[in-house]
């Protein structure tokens, strides 16, 4: 099981381009921004809602997210929600990478493609 | 990348513009399908026998998550949206008939035995609605158990019972009610509580006895016997990942699929990689099969000789075929990034599968486990065929 788990996790790696371990949250490039907001809306959205209205987890509209600290944001993308579905995205998804995203949904500009 | 952006839109103009008055026909529409195409807010409709599409309609609003059942003479389809829409479909047509904003966010729903009503399961407000199948007016509201100032459990695992009937369960209290609509403006409700932690889907086996409830708080499932309603739900699968550590689960599994063959009942474990086996008659778990990730819906072919899985984000490529009798995969296949659904024909010599990330429907031919058909579809998700409108549950 656990040399499966660690073919599936290596298999993984060749497959989803590397996220960002270090840098800035404004050295994310534009194609890797892309995919983030594809995750985002795609597979955070099977729980979220695609226009993150809410669904089994709570909505992640500007509106509700605003009041609340983006440290507290970052952490549970990260890291997830013990006791809720919702899962740590750690293995996807760097700090800066999850700060930027973060800010995005806290500035309701998640969903907006940006065009090179 | 670029180019494949440039000639999606071209493929689908090529392969869609049909007109509605060509699918209008005089004809049957038990080989009838359609398809949601959940990031556009659309859906096709499509032939199972000549393997095409015969119309797309659009304006259905936010179809991540939807579902739909069909009418039971399998002519219209009702589409439920995230966005608590609820949309009434003319499939011989190729038509919308009615659209209305029934709730705030919904997760599924269910027709009636007789077919007269239509309920919708919502989490916003949380509770259950229930419609006449007709004209869309509202027959009846089931509030959910209150859960703070305002707010009311979500429900999940909506289906029809025999005896007109819907069954549910509470995600955040924990419960499974049974609603009896004979007098449809008044139902009849009957709760079962501390039935487990989070339930998250439900299924009814295809005689519509065994209401099965899937925990997301626990390892288990919890049984309720239709036939037997005076005694409590049961424990099932009690503590399936016992000794295993659970994984993160990245999508939920679904149990609409009721995987039943060879007497045996396959049902997705939740954060593991495996799909669990049980006797189909005493619910006791015979099995654990190893697959390829975590098993979102784990479907068995019409004759119950092969089960099809597929899976969470991020084995979400693979799709694998597992033998009923012997447990063991016949093959992976890898249909590509987003296989998010698939549906049998109605003698399962066929299944179509959904491809999200690759715009398209792949058409497989169930024996020889190779693709015959590939069908433009933008951002698929569900695939419903009419052969549902004769199934309890389904």
């Amino acid at each position: 099981m656990k040399s499966l788990l660690t073919v599936t996790t290596v298999l993984l790696c060749m497959a989803l381009p590397a996220k960002a371990e270090t840098g800035a949250v404004a050295d994310i490039p534009l194609s890797r921004q892309a995919e983030i907001r594809y995750l985002l809306k795609q597979d955070c959205g099977s729980c979220h809602g695609m226009q993150l209205t809410g669904g089994l987890g709570p909505a992640l509209t500007a509106e509700r997210l605003k009041p609340l600290p983006e440290s507290l944001l970052t952490a549970t993308i990260l890291k997830g929600r013990a006791g809720t579905p919702m899962p740590p995205w750690e293995t996807f998804l760097s700090e800066v990478e999850a700060t930027w995203l973060a800010q995005q949904l806290r500035a309701g500009t998640a969903l907006q493609e940006e065009t090179p | 990348m670029n180019i494949r952006k440039l000639l999606l839109p071209l493929l689908l103009l090529l392969a869609l513009p049909i007109h509605a008055e060509e699918a209008c026909q005089p004809r049957g529409t038990g080989d009838l399908g359609i398809i949601i195409e959940r990031e556009t807010g659309s859906l096709q409709v499509v032939n199972t026998t000549q393997r095409k599409s015969l119309a797309r309609l659009e304006g259905l609003g936010d179809l991540s998550h939807a579902s739909a059942v069909f009418s039971r003479d399998a002519r219209h389809a009702y589409i439920f949206g995230r966005d608590g829409g609820l949309t009434k479909v003319d499939v011989l047509c190729g038509k919308l008939v009615k659209r209305i904003m029934q709730g705030g966010n919904s997760i599924g729903g269910a027709i009636s035995q007789d077919g007269s009503l239509i309920a919708v399961s919502n989490y916003e407000p949380g509770g259950v609605k229930i419609f006449s199948a007709e004209d869309l007016s509202l027959v009846a509201d089931i509030p959910a158990t209150p859960i703070a100032e305002g707010k009311n459990s979500k429900t999940v695992g909506l289906v029809d019972a025999p005896g007109q009937r819907f069954v549910f369960s509470l995600y955040d209290t924990g419960e499974i009610w049974l609603a009896d609509l004979r007098q449809p403006d008044k139902p009849a409700i009957q709760k079962f509580t501390d039935i487990g932690v989070q339930p998250y889907d439900a299924l009814i086996t295809p005689d519509g006895r065994y209401y099965i409830a899937g925990l997301f708080g626990e390892d288990g499932l919890a049984l309720l016997d239709l036939w037997h309603t005076d005694n409590k739900p049961q424990r099932i699968l009690d503590h399936y990942g016992k000794g295993e550590e659970a994984l993160p689960v990245y999508k939920m599994p679904h149990l609409e699929g009721w995987a039943v063959a060879g007497g045996r009942a396959f049902l997705p474990a939740v954060g593991h990689h495996e799909v669990l086996v049980a006797d189909a008659r005493d619910w006791q778990q015979q099995a654990k099969i190893k697959v390829h990730g975590q098993p979102v819906f784990v479907m068995a072919r019409p004759d119950g000789r092969q089960l099809w899985v597929n899976f969470a984000f991020p084995d979400n490529d693979a799709i694998q075929v597992i033998d009923a009798e012997t447990l063991q995969i016949i093959k992976t296949l890898k249909p590509g990034k987003g296989a998010l659904h698939m549906e049998f024909t109605p003698r399962g010599e066929h299944v179509w599968v959904s491809v999200r990330d690759e715009d398209k429907v792949l058409v497989y031919d169930t024996e020889t486990l190779e693709p015959l058909t590939e069908l433009p579809v933008k951002k698929p998700s569900g695939i419903f065929f009419t052969s549902r409108a004769h199934q309890t549950g389904l």
